[in-house]
């Protein structure tokens, strides 16, 4: 669905871009009220106990579904939490109901609230017909309507028809879709039949059906029935008519349910097992499914309403019927409701919506009456996530048993969605009026999202309804055609996932600058107000591609750079030559300086200078000076860097293997120290430590037979042993390290010594670097925590108990002050710390990063390290690290126009005053995040500015300043804020400040600062630039309609909300790791790429799609990076010509999932896939380990965690829930 | 009957022993009166061709507190197998082994002619001998590399299981691994960090092992042989050492101009006494420490690195001037402390045209019975010789060297033992003929010699406690008896037991014989060693006051003007090395030390012993001075014009060029006997170097009687100190005048 509405959206996107936004807004619109409906639904489910729900239904089919109810079990509940606070501490099934009805209370209250302003219009018809609660939804969805107009329609129709199927639907819908959920709602729904809605609306009614029916199972069962039901009943509604939009929305919700399904892999088997069919249906669905979206849209687009309608019935309906039916009945109970949810749940979501819509507009009073008061509408909301849960859940157990039943209920569902549908409606109507804000610069709008809206309209909350990341991606992938050029002030450069070619013009490449907002408030009242973060995310030595000339270096002579007198900002484009070019006013703080003679050059009829276009630095965003001796340390010229290897051999280190592949490698990597020349020699020194409890330095000079070995034992007064011979040219000594690199493994191969020292060990290279007086880099190779009697000894402190509590903050503070003031005395003298880990336990990576992170270093962990299977990864990322461009002993600077300032820095470094970012190193990869503040008024006229010069020593031993210029604009308007700001950007800047904050605060707090922050943004947007509209409705900006989906991905990860198996480790790692990420980095981290690699032609990337198991097909084999991870999953349907081409069995058993690169085969699909492979690694900064995950295996849990979009093990929400809840806390903020 | 003179002679000849008086006053009173106390020089370990060691163990008094020797002075019951202990007068039996003894078959030490005898103890493991080579690394390039020369050729010299090591130190101390293959290894210590005993050997890896070991046995040596990687048999690194000490750099700190090298001498004997501490505790060891410098930094620092401060001279001492002098002396004097508790002896070999710091290092060896070697540089044969000679051996093949000795001495009970001045400690051992007088190291019975050679001699001082009223019965004898345990080079443990005897004498009635009894050589000698054991704790005035009031004597002349009791002229670092050997060599060398040797060469007849005086030095004479530390050969003024003009090279004057060998090829002598190498000199009249003969010879010709003595007659000297003459003058009107 979503790809259709965005495809629409797309085509209009230029203009329609606000269109989309509330298009997109729509579908949350439409989500609430399907949520609602899911809610009551899950609600239900929950009330029961997530799993017991599901495993009641289960229970009836132990058999399958026992398996996937475990896991899904600890999910649901889990997800409701994250999803809404309460859920999550409350026990699942219990509380989970509760915190349902409370939510659906508040949103039915908003609802309520909404519903009336604008419902009133579009619903009325539509609502009126269903329930109040319906009404309520209606609220809601009217945002989606605008976006699709034609879903509206669609909705009402769906409406119609929901309210048709729902009594002759109910039945069918729930045998074919949601067949097992309903199944065990069934009996809920047809008692209350007439109910349906309270049914949805409020989880109860599922228990309330569960009395008459076992209540378990019911419970289980009608969430996803709910879910189910939705989507059939937006099917039809969409067939029928406007419905349909509201029911986007809730199809949305219900595709959310259906993914359930998909994820599931279990239950489709389970389903299978009961639907020989299913197999097929699966795959089908999901291609239906997303065929079937694409087939709307373009309906859409030609013909809004009747072609979606067609499209739908046609496309969809066939399609969900088709995978209903065969679902239906065999699992008519279970297997319906859960297999169809994957592929067959788009078009399940539709019958079954009609089926529910109508028993819910009757159920709800009796059940709802509680719900009705308008809760029931949000519950819907729930029930979707709780559909999606006990879709997980129930789908193996549930789907036997429980499919009659839940085929009954799903109506009750359908009845939500009927709920949702008139809100669409309604939203719809209303949308287009919010649009408006957007529609400004959109007329077309209404076009559009009468197409949009047909298709979307169809279900509810479906996740194809709700924004899509790949969607915006790939739109933006087609909008960037021209090199981006940055000579125009405030304009947004495209997404970090587009390819795309910059010329600088006047401004710093988005490779080096990238901001959070390019039309920064020109208030601090706006900015405060908005709450939207002002921050730039700053790579200084980003590499750029070989088709963009790296920055210029400018040499100003002996008397260094020419600066402003006053704030001493850098010559610059900013610079206004006055006086004839006589003098020039500064940009920044409008003082005015003398031009030196030197340098004065005539002005022309512009005012330009007339070398304007031959120097870099009146021309260019960014490039370089050469430093005077005025710019370095002890006003001495620098000497060239060094590179110091510090080796653990201790056993674990020696047994382990490393010690053995770092020597042999190092032989090598030693002719590849970075050059700035690459025909010159590498003017990089190298010296050799290893260590245990003492360390032992080697002797290396040139003029030596054989290195000399030398042991310092007194760890704690550490000093280097040795000057001359331990800091080496590579080439002059090369047989002597050779020699040693040989015997390093050999002498320590009977090594006993388990304990290491780490304090000393970076003593002792600083003091090595102090002695020689140079800057430099260590590479510190280290395995164990540093329990041996020394300087920054350590202990086990790993307590799991105390994560969730206030104390956890302590566990990434360091555990010794040592560290902090090591790292300071590492930044006086340039010593960069690279620290890789190879643990086998708890290695206390909070305390012993600290010295990396805050010198400009990087921490690599390669945890259970395996010479054999890890191997390949380490080596990587060290011939990466040691290759890799870097500048030393630097120092960043900041400076803004008057008006704003930097207030906030966030990545590896080290600051001694407020202004100054210390990096004793800086390699390409790093990024700094800077935060700014208004200290004053901007104008709009002059925009805001900013430089970032960095003095640093290059890697040559040259002393250099490179400058970093970029103009934003400013904006009176807080529509224009919202219009051009980068949400990859933001979630960069959340995901850091959040990272950091948990150093100080309790994670929890952590979290619900961000929810709180982001829902102001939203809030604000939506009081401020939407058009007036139905407060159920969810209306997001255009530019941040990914806001929420992000940032759940932020407090899903395992930073702020680890699961049981995520280690302290681990989590301080990741930390320390995000917080010197770039934007592309921090977005593909966060929100993984997922590329279906079935049909892979070398040279095009496939199109990605969305991190849902439901996306997934059986008969697939996806490849997921994260920038960290790659994955390649294999279903277990997957054609045999397929697994020999990829793996070379045609066997899905044979394939061994230890396997760590693909087999070299000679076919265009393995190549192409290798292919891409490297060409991922290739782009990512540090190595990926190709893990490959067969469905069902043990692993797929491992690769479940990077499929965002679903709950998390570790209790995350799905996306849909967050997004219910984002909504909820918007509307909160609104009232 | 033989002379005195031929009694002293054989006496030492067997015994190595020379007394002051060789007939001994009979009652306190009578002692004190003569001024020089009864004494002895000591020379434990005099090499004695004719004297076979015995292989079994000595027979001991079964008194507890007395454990005297079986000598030849015992009374023997042959009958009863009984033996009278001729100190305590204990009767003992003999034991069981000694069954067969009778008037006939007499063991060995019941014979008179073994007086001094020496036993194999059989008992314990032969312990290897240790050489610990302590190098400086802060050197020149050329005494480096000479140095490093002299070093791979010790190797050479060392008897093959003997234990080696290497420490090198500079700004670091680095203690090298010898047993590893391909890679050097060695542990680093920072220069200026003082480490405890304990430290070092953690660091070292050293505790370990003590697991090894069993319960309640303490680590056998060659255990710790096997487990010690610092210490190994020079047959099996032989090799290995060369390479490395082939490899041995400079110390690659860079020294900024006006500063001095830092040098970390005291952290690196710090760990060399801390490394055999705990590898080879009472084991025969020799830490061998060469130094081309002051040591600059850390514990023991005698001068800071910046050139502008000089290292102190005799006047920043006077002054109270000298910051780190007291530190630093306590410093190493705790070392030396340890290191002799454990045995182990510390030579020093400093080379440099500056000062050392041996005036705070002598301790080292002065507690140690190490070596003090002192030149110029590494690149002398001065230097190279003596450490050659360091390990020459004796004519059964055994090195002049020996470890660990304990010298015991016991008297008869009219005589106490008041102490003893030489390379010792006290090893505090109370017993019954310990003197509550000191003089010297005292207060024991018992001194620690860790190191020996042939030639080191103890001075041991004496009281006679006989009261006045308490006659020594007519005929009756005194007895000493020196007992002295040692480690001899070739690993055995021996015991060399030395008896005498002297008769006691009254003094009012046999004042002559007691006079004809005095050695005036060896009561100088022991006098000169009691000045210098106090010039070492007292103001240099009050000593030659003291020295002037206990005497008048001929070689006091000499002595109050040689450097053992003179700084003027002297750095402190020469006056400690002059004062270290004096204390230290036997009579003959002392004298010498004291009083140097003149000879005269010339046309008119064999070389001839002349006065040291100015009126030796003459224009046609070839003269040869032998002060011990230097031998100098001066030309006169004729013979010096003859040599340039080449009068030596034209056969007509053969007999000119005999004259110029014959000094040479009797210093040649001098020189390979003489431990340390004397400073060999060649000068000629008006060279720069006469002035070590100017210096020594009695100024009786000075510029201020010049004229009135006649030119002709010997060469003046540029001088204000007094001649012998006025000095005799003088003296004759003081003792006259009034008794002080």
């Amino acid at each position: 669905m979503n790809v259709n509405q965005h495809t629409p959206m797309a085509s209009p996107y230029g203009q329609p871009q606000p269109g989309y936004g509330q298009p997109g807004y729509a579908p949350l619109d439409g989500s609430y009220p399907a949520p609602y409906a899911p809610y009551n639904g899950p609600a239900s489910a929950y009330q029961p106990g997530a799993p017991p729900q599901g495993y009641s239904p289960f229970t009836s089919f132990p058999s399958k579904a026992l398996a996937a109810n475990p896991v899904s079990d600890l999910p649901s509940p889990l997800d409701l939490g994250p999803a809404r606070g309460p859920p999550t501490s409350g026990p699942p099934p219990v509380s989970a109901p509760q915190q349902y009805n409370q939510y659906s209370q508040s949103q039915g209250s908003m609802q309520n609230g909404p519903p009336p302003p604008t419902q009133a219009p579009p619903r009325p018809a539509v609502s009126q017909p269903y329930n109040q609660g319906a009404m309520n939804l209606s609220g809601p969805h009217p945002s989606y309507p605008q976006h699709y107009g034609p879903p509206s329609t669609m909705q009402q129709v769906t409406n119609q028809m929901t309210g048709m199927q729902i009594t002759s639907g109910p039945p069918t819908a729930a045998g074919p879709g949601y067949a097992p959920p309903h199944s065990s709602q069934p009996p809920v729904s047809t008692g209350y039949s007439a109910a349906a809605q309270a049914s949805y609306t409020q989880a109860p009614p599922p228990v309330s059906s569960a009395p008459t029916q076992p209540p378990p199972p019911s419970g289980p069962a009608a969430p996803q029935q709910y879910y189910s039901g939705p989507p059939p009943s937006s099917q039809q509604p969409f067939n029928s008519s406007l419905p349909p939009t509201s029911q986007q929305q809730q199809q949305f919700t219900s595709s959310v349910t259906p993914q359930p399904p998909p994820q599931q892999t279990l239950p489709p088997s389970s389903y299978s097992g009961p639907v020989p069919p299913q197999s097929q249906p699966p795959v089908p669905p999901v291609s239906q499914a997303q065929q079937s979206f694409p087939t709307p849209q373009p309906p859409f687009s030609s013909a809004p309403p009747p072609v979606s309608q067609s499209s739908f019935a046609t496309g969809p309906p066939p399609s969900a019927q088709g995978s209903f039916p065969p679902q239906g009945p065999p699992p008519s109970s279970q297997p319906g409701s859960f297999p169809p949810p994957g592929p067959p749940l788009t078009s399940a979501p539709f019958s079954q919506y009609p089926g529910p819509m109508p028993p819910q507009q009757q159920p709800p009073p009796s059940q709802p009456s509680p719900y009705h008061s308008g809760q029931h509408p949000p519950r819907p909301q729930m029930p979707p996530t709780s559909m999606a849960q006990s879709n997980h859940l129930p789908p193996g157990p549930q789907g036997p048993p429980g499919p009659p039943g839940p085929l009954q209920q799903p109506p009750s569902q359908p009845g939500m969605q009927t709920g949702y549908p008139p809100q669409q409606n309604g939203a719809f109507g209303q949308v287009r009026g919010p649009q408006p804000g957007y529609s400004a610069p959109y007329p077309g709008q209404p076009n559009y999202g009468a197409p949009a809206p047909a298709p979307p309209a169809q279900k509810r909350l479906d996740p194809d309804a709700i924004p899509s990341p790949i969607q915006v991606i790939e739109d933006d992938k087609a909008k960037t055609t021209e090199p981006f050029t940055t000579g125009v002030r405030g304009q947004a450069p495209p997404l970090v996932t587009t390819n795309f070619q910059v010329q600088d013009q006047g401004n710093a490449s988005p490779r080096f600058i990238r901001c959070t907002a390019y039309n920064m408030p020109c208030t601090a009242d706006m900015a405060k107000q908005s709450q939207v973060p002002l921050a730039a995310v700053i790579k200084p030595l980003a590499t750029l591609p070989p088709d963009e000339p790296p920055p210029l270096v400018v040499d100003h002579g002996e008397s260094g750079p020419i600066r402003c007198n006053r704030c001493k900002a850098y010559m610059c484009p900013y610079m206004q030559f006055i006086e004839g070019g006589r003098r020039f006013q500064c940009g920044f703080c409008s003082c005015v300086t003398e031009v030196p003679p030197h340098y004065f050059q005539h002005l022309d009829h512009t005012g330009k200078r007339v070398d304007c276009y031959d120097r870099a630095e009146l021309s260019l965003g960014s490039y370089e000076f050469l430093a005077t001796v005025d710019y370095c340390k002890n006003n001495k010229l620098p000497q060239p860097p060094a590179f110091i290897f510090l080796i653990d051999v201790s056993y674990n280190a020696v047994k382990s293997g490393m010690v053995n592949i770092v020597c042999q490698e190092l032989k090598t990597l030693l002719d590849c120290l970075p050059r700035e020349n690459p025909e010159a020699e590498s003017a990089v020194r190298v010296g050799f430590v290893t260590y245990n409890k003492v360390l032992h330095f080697y002797n290396v000079k040139s003029s030596l037979a054989q290195p000399q070995m030398m042991v310092v034992s007194d760890v704690s007064d550490m000093f280097v042993p040795l000057l001359d011979g331990f800091l080496v040219n590579v080439n002059e000594s090369r047989q002597v390290i050779e020699s040693l690199l040989d015997q390093i493994p050999e002498m320590f191969a009977d090594t006993r010594e388990t304990e290491t020292v780490f304090g000393p060990v970076i003593q002792a290279g600083l003091e090595a670097l102090k002695a020689a007086d140079c800057a430099g880099k260590l590479f510190v190779f280290h395995t164990s925590l540093p329990i041996a009697e020394a300087p920054g000894k350590l202990k086990n402190r790993e307590d799991k108990k105390l994560i969730g509590t206030d104390k956890e903050k302590s566990l990434f503070q360091p555990q010794v002050g040592f560290y902090s003031s090591l790292a300071k005395e590492c930044v006086a003298q340039g010593c960069c710390v690279d620290l890789f880990l190879f643990p086998n336990q708890y290695v206390d990576v909070a305390t012993l990063g600290v010295v990396p992170v805050s010198t400009g270093g990087s921490v690599y962990k390669y945890t259970y390290f395996q010479a054999q299977s890890d191997q390949e990864r380490f080596l990587n990322d060290l011939r990466r690290d040691v290759q890799k461009l870097v500048g030393f002993d630097a120092v960043m600077r900041v400076r803004t126009s008057t008006g704003i300032r930097a207030t906030d820095f966030f990545g590896s470094f080290y600051m001694s005053n407020t202004t100054d970012v210390e990096l004793a190193g800086l390699d390409c990869d790093k990024a700094i995040t800077v935060e700014f503040k208004h200290d004053d008024k901007l104008s709009e006229e002059t925009g805001a500015l900013m430089q970032c010069a960095v003095l640093y020593t290059s890697c040559s031993g040259q002393r250099r300043l490179r400058i970093h210029n970029m103009a934003v604009n400013c904006c009176s308007q807080l529509a224009d804020l919202y219009r051009n700001c980068e949400t990859d950007t933001i979630i960069n800047y959340f995901s850091k400040y959040a990272f950091r904050g948990i150093l100080s605060n309790p994670t929890k707090a952590v979290r619900e600062t961000l929810v709180n922050q982001c829902a102001q943004i939203l809030a604000c947007y939506r009081k401020n630039c939407a058009s007036p509209s139905s407060a159920g409705q969810l209306i997001l900006p255009e530019c941040m309609k990914l806001l929420p989906v992000y940032l759940n991905c932020v407090l899903k990860s395992d930073v702020l909300l680890p699961g049981a198996d995520v280690s302290l480790d681990d989590r301080a790692y990741l930390r320390q790791l995000i917080s010197c990420m770039d934007v592309a980095e921090t977005h593909v981290f966060f929100y993984p790429r997922l590329l279906p690699v079935m049909k892979l032609e070398s040279g095009s990337l496939p199109v990605a799609v969305r991190d849902s198991e439901e996306r997934l097909s059986k008969g697939g084999v996806y490849l997921l990076e994260t920038g960290l991870h790659l994955f390649l999953w294999v279903g277990a349907s997957v054609q045999q010509e397929l697994l020999l081409n990829i793996f070379g069995t045609p066997s899905f058993s044979q394939i061994d999932s230890n396997m760590t690169s693909l087999p070299v085969l000679d076919n265009p699909i393995s190549q192409a896939l290798r292919e891409l492979i490297y060409s991922f690694r290739a782009q990512r900064s540090r190595y990926m380990k190709l893990m490959v995950v067969k469905q069902e295996d043990r692993a797929e849990l491992i690769f479940r965690h990077f499929l965002v979009e679903d709950k998390s093990a570790s209790g995350g929400a799905s996306y849909v829930d967050f997004l219910c809840h984002m909504h909820k806390e918007i509307r909160q903020l609104l009232s | 009957m033989t002379t005195y003179q031929e009694f002293i002679q054989q006496n030492e000849d067997r015994d190595g022993v020379r007394f002051s008086w060789n007939l001994w006053p009979s009652s306190r009173l009578e002692a004190t009166r003569l001024v020089v106390p009864v004494s002895c020089l000591f020379t434990p370990l005099k090499e004695r061709p004719n004297l076979p060691p015995v292989q079994y163990e000595p027979v001991l008094c079964s008194r507890a507190n007395c454990k005297a020797v079986l000598n030849p002075l015992c009374q023997v019951d042959f009958r009863a197998k009984i033996w009278a202990c001729n100190f305590c007068f204990q009767r003992n039996p003999f034991p069981p082994s000694y069954a067969g003894i009778s008037d006939v078959n007499q063991p060995a030490e019941l014979m008179p002619q073994f007086s001094t005898i020496e036993y194999i103890v059989q008992r314990g493991p032969a312990a290897p001998l240790i050489f610990l080579y302590v190098v400086d690394t802060c050197l020149e390039e050329e005494d480096l590399q000479a140095l490093k020369e002299s070093l791979q050729m010790s190797l050479s010299l060392l008897p093959p299981n003997a234990l080696v090591g290497l420490i090198t130190f500079g700004r670091m101390v680095q203690v090298h691994e010898l047993s590893c293959e391909g890679i050097a290894k060695s542990y680093v210590f920072r220069g200026t960090k003082d480490l405890t005993a304990k430290q070092i050997q953690e660091m070292l890896g050293l505790t370990k092992p003590a697991v090894a070991g069993q319960q309640g046995r303490p680590l056998a040596p060659q255990d710790a042989a096997a487990t010690c990687k610092f210490l190994q048999p020079v047959h099996r690194v032989d090799m290995n050492l060369t390479d490395l000490l082939g490899e041995l750099q400079r110390d690659p700190w860079p020294v900024p101009q006006g500063k001095r090298p830092l040098r970390s001498t005291g952290v690196a004997l710090s760990v060399a006494v801390g490394l055999l501490e705990g590898t080879f505790p009472n084991t025969g060891a020799r830490v061998m420490l060469f130094i081309g410098g002051p040591p600059t930094q850390g514990p023991g620092m005698v001068v800071g690195d910046e050139l502008k401060t000089p290292i102190r001279s005799w006047h920043d001492i006077q002054k109270d001037n000298a910051r780190h002098l007291k530190k630093a002396t306590k410093y190493y004097e705790a070392l030396a402390n340890r290191s002799a508790t454990n045995g182990h002896s510390i030579d020093i070999y400093a080379c440099a045209l500056d000062q050392t710091g041996l005036l705070e290092m002598k301790c080292l060896s002065n507690l140690t019975g190490g070596h003090i070697v002192m030149g110029d540089s590494f690149n002398t044969s001065l230097f190279k010789q003596t450490f050659q000679r360091v390990f020459s051996k004796d004519y059964n093949g055994d090195f002049r060297m020996a470890f660990g000795g304990v010298l015991e001495v016991k008297t008869s009970r009219e005589l106490k033992v008041c102490g003893a001045i030489g390379p010792c400690v006290s090893l505090n051992s109370k017993s019954p003929c310990v003197s509550e007088n000191e003089l010297g190291i005292g207060g024991t019975s018992q001194w620690k010699v860790c190191g020996l050679n042939p030639s080191t001699t103890l001075g041991i001082y004496f009281e006679v406690v006989n009261q006045h009223n308490a006659p020594v019965p007519q005929g009756g004898r005194g007895a000493v008896q020196f007992v002295t345990q040692y480690q001899h080079s070739n690993t055995q443990r021996r015991i060399r037991v030395t008896t005498i005897a002297r008769n006691w004498a009254d003094a009012q009635s046999q004042i002559q014989h007691i006079e004809s009894s005095f050695d005036q050589e060896a009561a100088a000698v022991l006098m000169a060693r009691l000045g210098v054991f106090r010039a070492e704790s007292e103001e240099g005035p009050d000593v030659l006051r003291w020295l002037d009031r206990q005497l008048i004597r001929l070689f006091m002349f000499h002595l109050r003007r040689s450097p053992f009791l003179q700084v003027f002229n002297n750095s402190p670092d020469e006056s400690s090395y002059y004062r270290h050997h004096f204390v230290r060599q036997d009579l003959t060398q002392s004298l010498i030390m004291i009083q140097p040797i003149l000879y005269s060469y010339s046309f008119h007849g064999p070389p001839e012993p002349v006065l040291l005086d100015s009126s030796s030095i003459l224009p046609d004479r070839i003269l040869l001075m032998d002060t011990f530390f230097q031998l100098v050969i001066y030309h006169g003024e004729t013979i010096a014009q003859w040599r340039k003009a080449g009068y030596q090279e034209m056969a007509e004057y053969e007999n000119f060029k005999q004259l110029l060998q014959a000094p040479l090829d009797d210093a040649q002598e001098i020189l390979q006997t003489r431990f340390p190498m004397p400073r060999y000199i060649d000068t000629e009249h008006g060279g720069s170097q006469a002035r070590f003969l100017l210096s020594k010879v009695n100024p009786s010709q000075t510029h201020n009687n010049l004229y009135a003595w006649g030119q002709e007659t010997g060469a003046p000297i540029l001088t204000d100190d007094v001649s012998l003459q006025v000095f005799m003058d003088h003296l004759k009107k003081l003792a006259v005048s009034s008794s002080a």
